[in-house]
């Protein structure tokens, strides 16, 4: 199976800041097929469109998802409305995920705000050889600093004012790394100028950089051609689809 | 069990559901999910001669019980179709209708010249995309034209040759005599409406392409009267479509005067919906002891 559609049981839901929620998921299917970096598409009651998500965790042994989500709009709200025992409807796993190599030594995580929760899976998988930074507005955005630090892996957290950890951007103190050490590959997700800017440092520094892009998207499997992204394959421009060609990506194919 | 069976244009469906150009690719993506064999066929990815990146994103928006899409008929052009996709279809058991668009008229002519001489059952002539700046909707909306591009692809297929109509005119009848005199065997409705939504937040168009085409339950209304119209004023068979979600809307659209119904947006909301509305056009079927789906077409009895 690559992927499938169904309606699974959410074992857990937690806020865990404003207008974020945790959902833990048992779909023991879709658990066993997931990959770090793919999504799950969820249909909210009402809507014609579902709702792309990014998983946060997977629990093959347990035979659960976790997604972390942001309420955006009327639809993500509409998701938001699902509690503990109800049943979500889930068409997963999605898309291309990150690529985890198991001789790199030493890997940098990078997540902006809402993007931070697919890196996740990527700090479980590389442990200690990961350092993971996460960049959020303040305080109150800050999310999964303790499940990063339970992974074993370093983690480096930024606020654009200054309210939590350091006061400024995450390609700051990733600058820092890339100055010093020898970098496997950076993995990032977050708004584009970060993932622009963290693409820019990677070229010159010529450190192997995937990042997952983001775009809105109707059939979540690569068939309607919704999710257009500009990319470049053996130098010609090709539009590539966010949902199936990735939504990771490496940073040298997209087109800004 | 009723007999779902239809006949377009004398070609024989097991069932009328068939998956609407645009969200269904070329069917790959949703083999994974239900065998394709289940339809009764497939309208596949709108083909032109070239092939075609399509337009910049966001090209999808969600509306009001519906979407907005501005995709501008990205495909891979009519010889990989022909080469790489159409073999594959073939073997799946189900009418394969071959949807083209050109942006001229000599263009939608080499295209069904190329399938002249492929096994596709049907071909599918788009004039009505609304998101390409030449043809499709250019076509689509005026008799003369639409009639024009019907009557040069006409000469060179003798395929059953549907013509997909849009919405977007003042009298979708006259556009369908139209194509009728011009040689069509069918006429497929109804294409997406123009539509567009705007960020108030920043004042931009949702959509790149600033406009896009509407799809989803929204239009079903819409759908049903044009087909309705439409229906009563050719004398050739009419593929509907438009919104449709559920099997007792297929029926409502067979009623209507639809041989044939397509199944679009709903596909998007779930990906099993094509199945599913077999499954409950045979129930209901079957709870009003009708034995023939066949037996419904057109029977909508107005006040």
């Amino acid at each position: 199976m690559k992927y499938t559609q169904g309606k699974y049981i959410i074992s857990r839901k937690t806020a865990i800041a404003r207008d974020i929620y945790s959902f833990t998921i048992a779909c023991p299917e879709v658990a066993e097929a997931a990959q770090p970096g793919q999504f799950v598409h969820i249909r909210a009651n009402g809507f014609t469109l579902r709702r792309p998500i990014s998983i946060c965790g997977i629990d093959k042994a347990k035979g659960t998802l976790r997604i972390v989500f942001e309420i955006r709009g009327e639809g993500t709200a509409e998701i938001a409305k699902l509690n503990e025992g109800d049943l979500i409807d889930m068409l997963a796993p999605l898309g291309h995920g990150f690529t985890v190599n198991p001789e790199f030594k030493r890997v940098v995580l990078i997540g902006g705000g809402i993007g931070t929760p697919p890196m996740l899976p990527l700090a479980q998988s590389y442990g200690d050889k990961a350092t993971a930074i996460c960049g959020f507005r303040n305080a109150s955005a800050v999310i999964l600093q303790e499940d990063f630090r339970n992974s074993g892996a370093e983690t480096i957290l930024c606020t654009d004012d200054g309210s939590m950890g350091i006061h400024g951007f995450v390609t700051q103190p990733f600058t820092e790394i890339a100055g010093k050490e020898n970098i496997d590959a950076v993995y990032a997700c977050g708004p584009m100028p970060m993932l622009r800017g963290i693409a820019e440092i990677c070229r010159e520094k010529g450190i192997y950089c995937e990042i997952s892009l983001e775009e809105r998207m109707a059939c979540g499997i690569g068939a309607c051609l919704g999710c257009a992204c500009k990319t470049k394959r053996n130098d010609e421009e090709y539009f590539a689809h966010v949902c199936k060609d990735g939504p990771v990506f490496n940073a040298e194919e997209v087109l800004w | 069990m009723a007999d779902l069976s239809v006949n377009v244009c004398g070609v024989d469906f097991k069932n009328p559901i068939i998956p609407a150009s645009g969200v269904f690719g070329y069917g790959r993506e949703y083999e994974e999910l239900f065998p394709l064999s289940a339809l009764g066929g497939i309208a596949t990815k709108g083909t032109t001669l070239h092939k075609r990146t399509g337009n910049l994103a966001p090209r999808i928006a969600e509306t009001p019980s519906g979407m907005l899409n501005s995709v501008g008929l990205q495909n891979p052009g009519i010889d990989h179709f022909i080469e790489s996709e159409l073999p594959y279809l073939m073997t799946k058991n189900l009418v394969v209708l071959a949807n083209i668009a050109g942006s001229t008229v000599e263009e939608c002519i080499q295209v069904a010249e190329k399938l002249e001489s492929t096994d596709a059952h049907m071909i599918e002539l788009n004039i009505s995309c609304p998101n390409v700046k030449q043809g499709g909707a250019a076509f689509g909306t005026s008799c003369e034209m639409a009639a024009e591009v019907t009557r040069q692809v006409r000469k060179v297929t003798t395929k059953p040759l549907v013509v997909k109509l849009s919405p977007n005119v003042t009298s979708i009848t006259d556009i369908a005599k139209a194509v009728e005199d011009a040689g069509a065997d069918a006429v497929s409705l109804i294409n997406t409406l123009l539509g567009m939504r705007i960020d108030i937040n920043t004042g931009r168009p949702v959509l790149r392409n600033n406009v896009g085409g509407m799809s989803g339950p929204a239009v079903f209304p819409i759908a049903v009267r044009m087909v309705w119209q439409v229906a009563n004023a050719v004398n050739i068979p009419v593929i509907g479509m438009g919104g449709v979600s559920s099997g007792r809307d297929a029926i409502e659209l067979m009623m209507a005067g639809a041989s044939a119904v397509q199944v679009g947006a709903a596909i998007f909301t779930d990906p099993f919906a094509p199945v599913r509305i077999i499954d409950e056009m045979n129930d209901f079927l079957d709870s009003k002891g009708i034995s023939s789906v066949k037996d419904i077409i057109g029977t909508v009895q107005p006040w």
